[in-house]
Parts: structure tokens; C-alpha cells; sequence
């Protein structure tokens, strides 16, 4: 910009607001600015007046009435008589669960498959190229349907385990049972519990937390805490005699013997699936519509995961790759010490975006019925009180607000991990 | 410069679709075509057969309409909608009626904002379980899983019905029919439940359907019929008595067979109303006189459509039960065409 | 000079490699039979294979091809392999697959999307390979006003008013900019243009068809259906994106605030939610949101959200692409005096372009696979047809066979694609070395 002299106030003319290039960018914006708030305007407009004709003026009542439906797979607890916006809570808890599982397991398997691609075994790359090729080439919501068809198809129904003929049997000593309605594992409970804490009395967001699984969490992590300290010991001992003290079963001691005390006091005991009337009873059922978004989430994640590991490894030099061996390190410990640790800065951006892309495809649960959040508010509810407006926005809401935190709290990961110029 | 893509699109849709101002009996006329709203897919009520044309008992009643006012049976541009999607379609005038399966239910008449021009299927919720399972009445389902599709009123009966009887079940909900009965036949889930005639059409069509019972329970009334918007009543009129010209043509025993006969005139002063021969029920519609005829001519009366599309000669195998004639023992009713 | 005993004075002969190094066995030792644990590697993956392939060759070729119904399937597969399990019936696709492809369009007119996928295929030839003649970008030019004349039919007069509409701006650009100034000029280009669309445009096509019909026959949007209508959406909002996308990414870039801040809210908007609730909106708000009695039918309103939907994609790929280019070129192009949008068009785009042709190839893979999900909101894309064929009383019960074929039809075109943007970025990464 040009301001070589302080604008002359005494000649400034309305001409300059266009051909001087001082005011001009402001001229615009405000022109902008106008033109934006008279399209929000006319789009408010419309739909006053189109709501107004349809006589559906917009209001949130509905969701403090009885939804009416029942959802199979609820974290807290929900009954018919609950109201939409319970039900809308209980979808988004189902959304965050699967979200997370698959974020969890699409890396895991990402990170194994991308390196299973450079791998020198010809046979392995080319498997894990297939791989990627097909999950990334098929729509995602092609591999739900299928991931669940499969789930349904080929895993044996509840009465193949029944009567002295029982074509099927539970692994692990009786414990978990694979069945087309979903997988029952066994159940953690507890003799002596101490109770729940009721958040949110009794409103529509209500929540209880166990105090057991809070106690056995601060205790157990607050054991890791311990063992890092002893680390730290180690390490100052370390370096002032030059002697590194054994601390493993030290550090094994302060982590396990304080929660299995605490398991011990409370009672704990696994509580397993029974075959009972039509359906295995106790124990935690994954249902297969979990199961089948999860898994079909997961693998079509992880193929373009795989991609990112692969070309955030190829990115690395190979220059570290040699210097590294040249100190006399491991293939293994190359790999995480030297190679993970850079390709990480040029991995992680990409991964927020695909942890984003899966939170946002678990809405195709409906595809299998899996509850979700669009399960219930944007589905069931939306359906029964014909509120689309406030649902559809409420769902958009909810996603928008979950995608900003998935990337805040990686944009500070990824900050933390950025190499630091100096 | 691609944004041209949308602007001609909005031209050609300007041609395609008009607006929905006028009445809709005149917008009708005026674009050539009835919009009808169907289902995406239930077997015997709607469905694209190999040549894309729809097929099934809702559709003909779609065709019944625009033969009545358009002179063509093939003149509807059929609309698939989905539970979801139904209801915006018809209240935005994307489409004039729907006939989908759609129950008639109080908030959907009052709040919706729904014209229910009449009832042609009466239905009712029922449960179908395997043979092997052993149980002969719903209330013994204690505990079960049960298969429903979503979006439908169905659940909702469901919930009703369970807890009402105090028992507990757990819903596997599916987005479609298809999907629910690949759990059952796979043993996913115990019980299937939704309207009694998807019942029938879904064991009908399976490898062995002596090994399927449909429980004696009917947990729900369940009046299906077509629908169109509130307060444009000449529209409804033309639908309410375009069903009822085929129910009244049944009872009167003018078959599509006969139907040349019956229009040269007859003793009955009623059929000669139907028919348009006597009267000006026709003008009074806005329709010509022998609007009725033309909508016998899709498909022939309310009995025939029935027994072509859903009836004990297809596979889908419905009897009229309750769908019968008045004079039969059933519900199906019309008021006098007089 | 010091005696050797001995000197070689001819040259060894080479040496063949060793047998275990060359050939086949080579290959193998090295690849596959390196070390114990590679060993253990290829075991488990073929025996992975094996298994996998057991299970699906059978059933994909001891199929049968000729059934009206299920059940006749059933009892074919009864008669000669003795039972129905494990064979697929590829009869359904033998029966459906034209409805799979093209929907509900009318079959005397099949040939219609063929040619606008045949033109498109040309359309792009200069874009996406630099060996195609130059000509070509005429029809690339002239492709988006011929694909809505082919698809919807009408006369081709509304689409070349549509065309000249663009013309009169540029004419208006070009003689009002010297006057006027560019702000200006560019501003009574766009009213210039919308004056033309709203009012002499009309006429101008009325008075055309009146002389010359040009017409096609008429297909309305709700008979499009099958892979042509993923398709179709695909291209379409692809096409209409990156027009759209390349404003927002350089209203993103640019230093008005507020410019800037609409810019962002809207992208971050899209990116935010999820392509289902947008449907959603097409499917039941849209409507709401436009003037009273404005009626778009469903498909129109899909294409404007995925539109919008593929914008937001298509600004953060063009960003990407203006991020990539060295400073210089930005002060280069300031040096030669070239204010901001000379700067653009001749200096900046056609770079940032360039580069960003294989993620714009990505993303309309992934806007090709999302379309998928207008099955959810009762469109007959592929999935949905596969929804109706179920629902027929011959085909009740298939299941598989429908799904193989459509996700066969998607990985063919979804990997070809996917190959050609692999190519196309070697081929860039060596053009820049």
C-alpha cells in the first residue's frame, strides 16, 4: 500500500472510496457485508413465511416430550418414557463411542498396513496394496452394508448354541460368544459397590458416573504417575553413578498391587453371558450393528490412513534411515526412535482430517440401525414430530461442535509434536 | 463460468415443475403429469419392474388418479420417498399425493397438516416368528429380538405394546424391509414385526414359508390411504372420490371386463352416475363425465387391483379379510355416489 | 621398475550370477524367502489368500446367468450343483443392469448420457493430459452449456442464451474497465449479465426456437437414476465447485476481514458436518429456505448441496494449491506492476491449477463415492435401484449380487481415476525438478 503522505482529509472526495486504493478495500467489504446480511436476511425471511404457511412455527417443545421409541443400545439409561432430548443424548453417546472405537482401531490398523506396504516381502506389499486399492475405491457406505450382511450372515445364531445338538459353541472357557445379534463378552461387576454419582438430577441429561470405575481410574493411573517418577529417579541415578537401578518390578509393583487391592475390596468379579430364553443374557453384548460400523469404519479409514503412514515414512530421508543403522541401532527401534518420531509432523495434520471424515461417516449407522445420533434425533424423532427445521439443525449443531473439538484438541497435539525452529 | 450448469438446470426445472400456487387440481392439468409420492420399494404396493415402470397396489392407485384427470395412466411422474422424506415431499408441492402406505393418524391429520382422502388398505401390526420357536402369542416374547424398520409408526406400537405388557424385548431397528428379513432368516432376530400384508409378502416370498407363523396378535390399527395437502379440498375431492369410484365400482359389480357394457347404460341410476352417463358428477369434480371410466381402465375396480397386485393369486397372497366389501363382512366402505 | 610375476592381459570374461541369485528363484529368495520371519510372512499371506479365494471364485463362476426369479435361481442351482448355497445369481444383473446404469431415463434415449459422457471424456482431454491438442479446450469451453442440453433435453437456444449471457459480460468487461475502472466495470458486468438472463435472454431464445427448434426431447430430472445419476452429480458439482471454490480459497487468502471471516465460517461450516445432514437439508429444508413457491424437484436440490458441499473441499484444495507456489511468484508477478487479478489469471491460477489437479481428481472420487448416500434420502442412485429391485417379488431375497456389482462399478471408475491422478502427480514432481 501507498501511504506515502497522511491522507488529505480536506480533499477527500466520494470518487476516492472507489479508485483510491486506501479506501477501497473498505468500500468493499462493507459492500460485502451488506450483501451478506441481506442474503441471511432473505433466507430468514423465506422461512418465517414458508413456516408460517405450513403453520409450523419454529419451537424446541417437542423435546421435553415423551419420545416414545425404545433404543436398544444405551449407555445410560432410557426408557420409552424419556423425552426426544434424552433420546437425542443417548444417540449422541452412541455416535461419540463408535466414533472413538473406530478412530482407535483405523489407526492402528493404518500404521500396520502403511508399513506393511514398504515391506521387502513382495507378497505382503501387494496384499496391503489390494487392500488399499479396494477399501479406498468402494464407497463407505457400500462396506457398512456389506460389513453388516456378513456379521449376520456367516456368525451363528443365539439357538445354534441351544440343546444337546448345538452347532456352536462360546471360546474361552464359556466366556464370549460370537453370534449374529452381536458379541457378548464377559462383564465386569463387583460384590461391595460403592454406588453412582447423579449428575444433572433428574433432567433429560442425567447421568450417572460409577464411583468404582472412577476409583479403580484414579487409582490406576495414579500408579502410572508413580512409575514415571521412579523412571525420572532412575534416570538422575543414572546419570550421577553412570548405573542404571533395575526399577521394572518396582515400577510393576506401584502400578498392579494397588488396583488389584482395590478390585479385591470391591469384589470384582466377571459376570458372563448365558444362554437364557431367546437371547444370552448378562455379560456386555456388542451388538452387531456396533460391530459392523466400527469394523467397516475402521478398515475404509485405515486404507487411506495407510497411505498417510506410508508417504510420512517415504518422507523421512533415507540419509536418517543410514545414519541411524550407522550408530548401530535395531531395524525396530530405527523405526521408532528415528523414522515414527519425524514422519509424525507429516503424518498427524492428514490424520486429524480422516479422524474427522470417520466421525462425520458414522452417521451412515442408520445404513445398519445403528443408533446414532442421526439415528435418533435426525431419524426417529425427526420422523415422529415432523420438526425438521430444529432437528436438522440441532444435528448440525452437535456434528459441528464434535468436528471443532476433534480439531482443537489435535491442532494441540500437532503443535506440541512440531519441530521447533531455532 | 460452470455455474451455468445450475442456471439452465433452474430453466429446465422451470419447465419441468410448476409452482405451487394455484390449485393443485389446475397445476395438474396445466403440466401434463401427476406427481405421486410412492414408496421406495414394498413388494406388491410399489415397485420398479425391469423396464423401470412402477408396479403395485399404491401405484395403481397413482395411475387411477391421472387416468381420472389426465386421460393417461402413464402420465405420473412417480416420486420415491422415504419415511423421512414423505411428508416434506407432499407439504413442499413437490408432489400432488402420496400413496405410500401412509397410516392415518391424528397428529398427522391435525399437526402435520394432512388431508387423508380415505382408507384403501386396513391393516394392522402383527409379528411373524420362525415355527421352531415355539410360541403362539406375542405376549410369550419375553426377552426376544425384534427386527422393525424405522421411520414408521410401527416402533412406536411396539414400545406400546411391550411395555404395556410389561415384558421387555430388544429392537433391532433397519432402514429397510429387505434388511429386516435377512435378520430373520438368518436368525438375527426372533421376531419380525411390522403391517400384517408386509408380513404375508415377506414370508410368501421365502425359501419355505410353512416354516414361518405369523402370531394371532394384531397390536395396532393401522388404516393406510392415500393423502394429499390441507386446504386445497377440490384436489382431495378428486382423490377421495377417485378411491372411492373404485370401491363403489366393485360393490356395484362393474368389473374392467364388463365396464364397456355398463357405460352404454344401465337399469341402476348409480352405476349410470359412476359411469357419467346420467348426472354431472364429472363437471363437478372439474373432471369430464366419464372420469370414473377412465380410472376403472387402469386397472379395473378396487377387488381387481387387490387380487392383481396383492391378492391370493400372487405370490404375495393376501386375503381380503378385513379389506373386503361391506356387504362381505369387511371394512371397505364407500359413501353414495349420488 | 619392479618385475611382476604376473600381469593379467585380457579381460575376465563376466560371470553369470549365481542361480540362486537370478531368475525366478532370485526373485524369490529375495522377496519372498529372505529371512525366517519373511518366511512366516508369506505362509500366513498366502494361505490368506488361498482361503479367500476358495470362498469367492466358486461362487462368482459357478453362477448362474439365465432366471426370471430367484426362485427359478434357486431351483437351477438345486438342480446342478444340488444345493442353492454358494453360487450367486447373476441373473438379476443380467436382467436389471441397464436400470442399474441409466435409472429410469427413457431407453430410446440411452444414447443421450453416452454422448455427454463421450463428450466429457473429450472435454477433459486437454485438461488432464498435456499431449491432447489445444482445440480441444473449445469443446471443454462448451461442455457445460452442452451437458444440461443433452441430459434434460429442451433446446439447445436456452442453453446458448445462457452462453451469450457470459459473452455480454465479458464484452461489458472489456469496454467498461477502460472507462470506468475496474470495480466498476466489473460490477456492471454482473448486472449486465442478469439483465441478459432475466429478461433478453428469454426472448432472445424464444425468437431462436420460433426460427430453428434445436429441440430435444424433454427428460424431467425425476427419471434420472442408476450410476449415470452418481455420476451425473459427481460432474456437475465438481464442475460447478471449483469456479466456486476458487473465489472462496482466495477470499480466504485475501487481507479484507470480512471477506476473509464469511470465507472461513462458511468452509469450516461444510467441513463441520457431515454430507448426510446436508442431504437432509436438500431432502426436507431447502425448499423452506428459498422464497415461497419456489420449487426445485429433489435431484436439483441434491446437485446444489453437494455443490456447496463440494466447494468447501474444492477451496481447501485450491488454497493448498496457492500455498504451494514460492513467494516469488507473488512478488514476481507484483514487480511486473500486474495488479491482483492480473496477477491471478496470468500468474498465480494457472500454477496453483496445475498443481492442484490431482487432489481435485481425489476429491471427486470422494464426491463420486458420497453420492452413494442420496440412497439414504429415497434418490435411485444405484443403492436405492438395489432397494427396489429387492422390493420386486421375483428378486425378494438377493442380496450380494447387487452389491458386488455396484461396488465393481465404483472401484472401476473410482481406481482408474485414482491411477490417472498417481500418474499425473509423477509427472508434476519431475516437471518442477
Amino acid at each position: 500500500m501507498t501511504v506515502s503522505a497522511d491522507p488529505d482529509k480536506a480533499s477527500f472526495k466520494p470518487a476516492m472510496l472507489i479508485y483510491d486504493t486506501r479506501y477501497r478495500s473498505m468500500t468493499i467489504q462493507i459492500f460485502v457485508l451488506i450483501a451478506f446480511i441481506i442474503f441471511v436476511f432473505w433466507l430468514i425471511n423465506n422461512t418465517i413465511t414458508n413456516l408460517f404457511e405450513l403453520g409450523k412455527p419454529i419451537e424446541f417443545r417437542f423435546l421435553s416430550e415423551p419420545a416414545s421409541y425404545d433404543i436398544n443400545q444405551r449407555l445410560i439409561e432410557y426408557s420409552s418414557r424419556d423425552t426426544h432430548l434424552r433420546a437425542s443424548f443417548v444417540g449422541l453417546l452412541n455416535t461419540l463411542v463408535v466414533a472413538a472405537l473406530g478412530c482407535i482401531t483405523a489407526t492402528v490398523l493404518g500404521v500396520f498396513i502403511g508399513i506393511g506396504r514398504l515391506s521387502k516381502n513382495w507378497i505382503v506389499s501387494k496384499i496391503m496394496a489390494v487392500y488399499v486399492e479396494v477399501f479406498r475405491n468402494v464407497p463407505v457406505l457400500l462396506w457398512i452394508l456389506l460389513a453388516m450382511a456378513i456379521m449376520i450372515e456367516s456368525l451363528p445364531a443365539p439357538k445354534a448354541f441351544r440343546g444337546d445338538t448345538a452347532t456352536a459353541s462360546m471360546y474361552l472357557s464359556d466366556s464370549v460368544a460370537f453370534t449374529n445379534r452381536g458379541v457378548y463378552i464377559p462383564e465386569p461387576l463387583f460384590n461391595n459397590p460403592i454406588g453412582d454419582i447423579s449428575l444433572f438430577g433428574t433432567s433429560s441429561m442425567r447421568f450417572d458416573v460409577s464411583l468404582d470405575l472412577l476409583v479403580i481410574l484414579i487409582v490406576f493411573f495414579g500408579g502410572i504417575f508413580t512409575s514415571f517418577k521412579i523412571k525420572k529417579w532412575a534416570d538422575r541415578t543414572q546419570n550421577i553413578t553412570g548405573v542404571r537401578p533395575t526399577t521394572w518390578y518396582l515400577k510393576a509393583l506401584v502400578i498392579l498391587v494397588p488396583t488389584l487391592v482395590l478390585l479385591w475390596a470391591l469384589g470384582f468379579y466377571l459376570g458372563y453371558a448365558e444362554l437364557k430364553g431367546f437371547n444370552f443374557k448378562g455379560g456386555t453384548h456388542l451388538r452387531n450393528s456396533l460391530i459392523a460400523l466400527w469394523i467397516a469404519l475402521s478398515l475404509y479409514t485405515a486404507a487411506f490412513i495407510a497411505e498417510i503412514v506410508r508417504a510420512g515414512i517415504l518422507a523421512v530421508s533415507s540419509g536418517q534411515n543410514e545414519a541411524a543403522a550407522s550408530l548401530g541401532l535395531r531395524p525396530g527401534r530405527i523405526m521408532s526412535l528415528v523414522i515414527l518420531p519425524q514422519a509424525l509432523r507429516v503424518i498427524v495434520p492428514p490424520l486429524i482430517s480422516n479422524y474427522l471424515n470417520l466421525t462425520k461417516n458414522s452417521s451412515l449407522a442408520i445404513a445398519v440401525g445403528y443408533m446414532d445420533v442421526t439415528g435418533t434425533l435426525g431419524g426417529i424423532t425427526l420422523n415422529q414430530t415432523g420438526r425438521e427445521l430444529e432437528c436438522i439443525l440441532m444435528l448440525m449443531l452437535v456434528y459441528w461442535i464434535l468436528s471443532l473439538s476433534i480439531s482443537a484438541v489435535m491442532n494441540w497435539y500437532n503443535n506440541s509434536v512440531k519441530l521447533v525452529e531455532r | 463460468m460452470k455455474t451455468s450448469f445450475v442456471l439452465s438446470g433452474v430453466t429446465i426445472a422451470g419447465l419441468a415443475a410448476g409452482a405451487a400456487v394455484a390449485g393443485t387440481l389446475d397445476d395438474v392439468k396445466a403440466r401434463g403429469t401427476l406427481n405421486c409420492g410412492v414408496s421406495t420399494g414394498l413388494t406388491g404396493f410399489a415397485a420398479p419392474n425391469a423396464s423401470g415402470e412402477w408396479e403395485g397396489f399404491d401405484v395403481t392407485m397413482c395411475r387411477a388418479v391421472a387416468a381420472a384427470v389426465l386421460d393417461d395412466a402413464n402420465a405420473v411422474q412417480f416420486v420415491p420417498t422415504t419415511g423421512k422424506t414423505r411428508f416434506t415431499a407432499l407439504s413442499s408441492g413437490e408432489i400432488d399425493m402420496l400413496a405410500r402406505n401412509t397410516t392415518w393418524t391424528f397428529s398427522r391429520d391435525v399437526d402435520l397438516k394432512f388431508e387423508f382422502v380415505g382408507v384403501n388398505y386396513y391393516d394392522g401390526q402383527g409379528f411373524m416368528v420362525p415355527a421352531d420357536l415355539g410360541v403362539s402369542s406375542a405376549k410369550e416374547l419375553d426377552g426376544a429380538t425384534v427386527c422393525i424398520q424405522t421411520g414408521t409408526t410401527t416402533e412406536l406400537n411396539l414400545a406400546d405394546f411391550f411395555r404395556s405388557n410389561n415384558i421387555s424385548y430388544e429392537p433391532v431397528p433397519t432402514e429397510t424391509n429387505a434388511e429386516s428379513q435377512q435378520q430373520l432368516l438368518a436368525g438375527a432376530c426372533d421376531v419380525f414385526t411390522t403391517d400384517a400384508s408386509g408380513l404375508a409378502a415377506t414370508r410368501a416370498t421365502f425359501e419355505s414359508p410353512g416354516d414361518w407363523v405369523v402370531l394371532p396378535e394384531i397390536i395396532s390399527k393401522e388404516p393406510l390411504g392415500p393423502l394429499v395437502r390441507h386446504g386445497d379440498n377440490a384436489w382431495g375431492d378428486v382423490v377421495r372420490w377417485t378411491l372411492n369410484a373404485l370401491i363403489t365400482a366393485e360393490e356395484l359389480g362393474v368389473t374392467s371386463a364388463n365396464m364397456a357394457e355398463m357405460a352404454s347404460g344401465t337399469n341402476n341410476p348409480e352405476i349410470n352416475r359412476l359411469m357419467g352417463t346420467e348426472g354431472t358428477l364429472g363437471e363437478m369434480l372439474g373432471l369430464s363425465a366419464d372420469w370414473a371410466q377412465k380410472a376403472l381402465s387402469v386397472g379395473g375396480n378396487y377387488g381387481e387391483v387387490f387380487e392383481a397386485n396383492i391378492g391370493e393369486a400372487t405370490p404375495i397372497g393376501l386375503a381380503r379379510g378385513l379389506n373386503a366389501q361391506w356387504k362381505d363382512g369387511g371394512l371397505i366402505y364407500s359413501p353414495p355416489f349420488r | 621398475m619392479s618385475e611382476h610375476a604376473f600381469v593379467r592381459k585380457e579381460i575376465v570374461p563376466e560371470q553369470t550370477p549365481p542361480l540362486s541369485s537370478i531368475g525366478i528363484v532370485g526373485w524369490l529368495k529375495a522377496n519372498l524367502f529372505s529371512s525366517w520371519l519373511n518366511v512366516a510372512l508369506t505362509l500366513l499371506a498366502s494361505s490368506f489368500i488361498l482361503y479367500v479365494l476358495s470362498g469367492v471364485l466358486p461362487w462368482t463362476f459357478q453362477s448362474i446367468w439365465h432366471a426370471s426369479s430367484l426362485t427359478e435361481c434357486r431351483e437351477i442351482a438345486m438342480a446342478t450343483w444340488g444345493k442353492t448355497h454358494g453360487h450367486a445369481c447373476w441373473a438379476v444383473i443380467n436382467d436389471r443392469w441397464v436400470q442399474l446404469l441409466f435409472g429410469f431415463y427413457p431407453s430410446h434415449l440411452y444414447w443421450r448420457p453416452i454422448v455427454a459422457l463421450l463428450l466429457l471424456i473429450v472435454a477433459l482431454g486437454p485438461v488432464l493430459f498435456s499431449e491432447a491438442p489445444r482445440n480441444l479446450f473449445y469443446v471443454t469451453a462448451a461442455y457445460p452449456f452442452l451437458l444440461p442440453w443433452l441430459m434434460w433435453g429442451g433446446s439447445l437456444w436456452v442453453s446458448v442464451s445462457v452462453l451469450l449471457g457470459f459473452l455480454v459480460a465479458y464484452i461489458v468487461i472489456k469496454y467498461m474497465v477502460e472507462i470506468f475502472g475496474q470495480l466498476l466495470g466489473v460490477i456492471a458486468a454482473v448486472f449486465a449479465a442478469l439483465f441478459w438472463w432475466t429478461f433478453l435472454g428469454a426472448i432472445f431464445s424464444e425468437i431462436a426456437i420460433s426460427v430453428l427448434p434445436l429441440s430435444l426431447e424433454t427428460v424431467t430430472s425425476r427419471s434420472f437414476g442408476g450410476f449415470m445419476l452418481a455420476l451425473l452429480i459427481g460432474v456437475v458439482a465438481i464442475g460447478c465447485s471449483l469456479p466456486i471454490g476458487i473465489i472462496l480459497a482466495l477470499a480466504r487468502q485475501s487481507d479484507l476481514l470480512i471477506v476473509k471471516a464469511i470465507s472461513i465460517g462458511f468452509i469450516e461450516f461444510i467441513r463441520g458436518v457431515p454430507l448426510i445432514t446436508l442431504l437432509f437439508v436438500a431432502s426436507t429444508l431447502l425448499n423452506i429456505f428459498l422464497p415461497p413457491g419456489s420449487d426445485f424437484d429433489i435431484i436439483l436440490r441434491v446437485i446444489i448441496m453437494v455443490t456447496l458441499f463440494a466447494s468447501a473441499y474444492m477451496a481447501e484444495v485450491i488454497r493448498g494449491g496457492l500455498a504451494s507456489l514460492p513467494r516469488g511468484q507473488y512478488e514476481g508477478a507484483d514487480s511486473l506492476g500486474l495488479d491482483y487479478w492480473q496477477s491471478q489469471r496470468l500468474i498465480i491460477m494457472p500454477q496453483a491449477l496445475k498443481v492442484s489437479i490431482p487432489p481435485i481428481v481425489s476429491t471427486f472420487i470422494s464426491v463420486l463415492k458420497d453420492t452413494t448416500l442420496v440412497s439414504i434420502i429415497g434418490l435411485m442412485d444405484p443403492l436405492g435401484l438395489s432397494q427396489g429391485i429387492r422390493a420386486n417379488a421375483e428378486w425378494q431375497g438377493i442380496y450380494w449380487e447387487l452389491f458386488a456389482f455396484i461396488a465393481l462399478l465404483f472401484f472401476v471408475v473410482c481406481y482408474s481415476m485414482s491411477r490417472y491422478s498417481m500418474y499425473l502427480e509423477r509427472k508434476l514432481q519431475t516437471d518442477h525438478l
